[in-house]
């Protein structure tokens, strides 16, 4: 029976192929029957197995795969056929062919595009440096962009899992059947969580892929679709190509079991990652071209010697898992440095603000404004952007002048200002009141921000002071006032503020009471003139009428 | 060396069951078969406090003709003189999955400890199948890792 010569054959051969690829005699399911005849022709991967009649297998990754008793695959031959006479056929090509990779390599991607393209990927004959002779089952690059793309379709997270059922329904779109795409899951899912990673999906999608184009399924994951080496052996993205970074971020997820979870920190920095970790250097070999990624590809090379030096089904999962707080460390010390390098230097705390010796003019325009519509109360809002500064000094001024000066005659004080701004052009009433809430809101000021005010501040004030005048002499047109204050405000600028604002507060209600006051002295004098002006008329009046009557009694005497 | 694996669903219909003499498969279908009843017994037996492993394994059965099996709780199993003793034993996973191995006790090298670690690759097996999103739970079980996991689970007790 065909099966008995191939298990001889096979088991002879495992002697002669040098990086085993022996084939175990396994039946497949039916799955794989019908594909029997196509798959002569086309090389198929050779997963290393152990068996037990041959010598183990030299080639580092091992699979979850039982060796099978020759009589066990008797047992089953008469239920389901045997798969293993393409792998022979192809055996031998393995070895010829395993140096030259080129030839053979060139019919099976030829097959896949045709399926791939169905895909609607377009695959090249390339044939990557690789120690497997397995074609077939090795990922291009533009099919590794492909699967990439598809995985983040489903899941944007390169670094994150797949679900099972989303992946199901994704690959059920493959119109396989259901017991191919479960054998397809069994092998590509190395750790059997339920969740594709990207390498994992990467595989099962090849498979897939591969299936649909006729190959059949392999016994177990080959192993260019083994996590580890599609992690570590794919080669890195052009630079030029503008899925770089995409490509870029993805290959880094492709190592995925030791980069999870640092991928999923870096997952939010991922456009601040790529200037950064240019900067990282790698030692791998084989990401020559690829420097940029991050530290934590060095460090997962580093796990990845191991992982492929050790047994791959059980130890697999472990070093994966063992590499993985490793790099997680390192990767996210690299990062972290990295990001903090990427990272502009923290502004500059905001310098204090000094005292707008220039500016004390404009604040006062602005307080102007704002004070203009309040009334006579106690205690006006300061205006809103005033700086404080030239206000104590103004108040000190007003207070130096009511201390030195005027301290004995506040009144005086007072009704200077009040003079001063009595003579102001137009509203007399309104200007008054402007001023002396100006003279309110800039002391109202200096105490709401003492803090502000500063000793040193005192001797700029005296000049933005006499600005301050100087506007409101403009407005006021009294330029006696502003040039006796000058003199007092120049004289006073060494005086603390905190007893001038105790001051202010004083003068403030002196200065109110003025202000009233005035204003009642105002009113009456104008109702008096008023008055006055009409007597006045009146008076006139009556004398052009005497003059009238005087006039007309001269004529008849003066003749 | 196993020469018979069940794995029986929750409604005693089985999900995979092999056995390595096949021409004896239907009888050791009907064996499973009736070591079911024991297994059940014993399940409600234990009461529902049992969440432990060691409540898993039920151990040996009980005892029939050609094969001994030895019931986990109750006497002392009943040696049969028979040459070929073929020992059955169960297992209960937490969601009431069975798994029924029977052992060819002629290699009675075969410690209760070795039963316990193959059940126990026995459950891991079949928590991996059930990981698989194409597998809806109450499907046959082709799984070929699982198979060859079963497989070597033959060869290496025999």
């Amino acid at each position: 029976m065909m099966s008995k010569t191939d298990a001889e054959i096979r088991f002879g051969n495992p002697a002669e192929l040098h990086g085993t690829k022996v084939q175990i005699p396994y039946l497949i399911t039916e799955k794989n029957t019908f594909k029997r005849m196509d798959d002569e022709d086309k090389q198929e991967t050779q997963s290393p197995t152990m068996s037990p009649l041959a010598s183990p297998p030299s080639s580092p990754p091992h699979y979850q795969r039982v060796p099978l008793s020759h009589g066990y695959s008797k047992l089953r031959s008469s239920t389901e056929q045997m798969h293993p006479a393409p792998y022979e056929a192809r055996q031998p090509l393995v070895q010829p062919e395993g140096p030259s990779s080129g030839a053979p390599g060139a019919k099976p991607p030829r097959h896949k595009a045709s399926l791939i393209r169905s895909f609607s990927v377009e695959r090249e004959p390339h044939d990557n440096s690789s120690n497997y002779p397995d074609e077939p089952w090795r990922i291009t690059e533009e099919q590794r962009e492909y699967y990439v793309n598809q995985f983040r379709s489903l899941q944007p997270d390169p670094s994150s899992f797949i679900s099972g059922s989303v992946a199901k329904n994704f690959f059920t779109k493959s119109k396989l059947s259901i017991p191919e795409l479960s054998y397809i899951w069994e092998l590509s899912d190395a750790d059997c969580d339920g969740a594709l990673t990207l390498p994992e999906f990467c595989a099962a999608f090849h498979l897939i892929v591969a299936r649909k184009n006729g190959y059949p399924l392999p016994e177990g994951l080959p192993p260019t679709l083994q996590p580890e080496y599609l992690q570590a052996a794919f080669p890195k993205p052009k630079r030029e190509c503008t899925l770089f970074d995409s490509y870029s971020e993805s290959m880094p997820a492709n190592q995925q079991p030791r980069d999870l979870n640092r991928m999923e920190k870096l997952s939010i920095k991922d456009t601040a990652d790529f200037p950064v970790p240019t900067q990282d250097v790698t030692s791998d070999d084989k990401q020559e071209q690829n420097k940029t990624r991050l530290a934590l590809k060095s460090t997962a090379d580093e796990a990845l010697p191991k992982d492929m030096s050790e047994d791959p089904a059980t130890s697999k999962d472990s070093n994966s898992l063992k590499a993985r707080p490793r790099s997680r460390s390192y990767s996210s010390t690299s990062i972290e440095e990295a990001m903090k390098r990427g990272e502009d230097p923290p502004t500059p705390p905001p310098r204090p603000q000094k005292t707008h010796s220039r500016a004390s003019s404009l604040d006062l325009n602005k307080v102007f404004q704002p004070s203009v519509p309040a009334t006579k109360s106690g205690l006006l809002p300061p205006p809103p952007a005033l700086p404080p500064r030239p206000c104590p000094s103004q108040i000190s001024h007003h207070n130096v002048n009511s201390e030195r000066s005027a301290h004995p005659k506040p009144p005086t004080q007072l009704p200077n200002y009040g003079d001063f701004r009595l003579q102001k052009q137009s509203e007399q009433v309104s200007e008054a009141e402007i001023h002396p809430q100006l003279n309110r809101a800039p002391s109202q000021v200096a105490e709401s921000s003492p803090t502000k005010k500063d000793i040193p501040h005192s001797q700029p004030p005296s000049k933005p002071i006499r600005r301050k005048f100087r506007p409101e002499n403009s407005a006021t047109e009294s330029q006696e006032p502003p040039s006796t204050v000058g003199g007092p405000v120049s004289a006073a600028s060494g005086k603390p503020h905190a007893a001038v604002q105790k001051q202010s507060s004083k003068q403030k209600k002196a200065i109110q009471t003025a202000i009233r006051k005035n204003k009642e002295a105002n009113a009456v004098l104008a109702r008096l003139n008023s008055e006055l002006q009409q007597q006045l008329k009146e008076v006139h009046q009556e004398r052009i009428a005497l003059e009238n009557q005087l006039e007309q009694l001269r004529p008849v005497t003066v003749l | 060396m196993a020469v018979c694996v069940a794995v029986i669903a929750k409604e005693n219909y089985p999900l995979y069951i092999r056995s390595i003499p096949t021409e004896n498969e239907l009888k050791f279908h009907y064996m499973v078969h009736t070591s079911l009843d024991v297994v059940d017994e014993k399940i409600s037996a234990m009461g529902k406090a049992l969440v432990d492993q060691r409540e898993l394994y039920l151990g040996l059965l009980y005892p029939t003709e050609d094969y001994k099996v030895y019931p986990s709780h109750q006497s002392p199993c009943v040696e049969s003189t028979f040459p070929n003793q073929l020992c059955r034993y169960g297992y209960v996973t937490n969601s009431k999955v069975k798994f029924v191995m029977v052992v060819d006790s002629s290699n009675t090298a075969l410690r209760d400890n070795e039963i316990r670690s193959m059940f126990r690759k026995l459950h891991n097996s079949y928590t991996d199948v059930m990981c698989n999103p194409f597998y809806n739970p109450g499907d046959r079980i082709h799984s070929r890792a699982f198979d060859s996991m079963v497989t070597s689970m033959m060869i290496q007790v025999c």
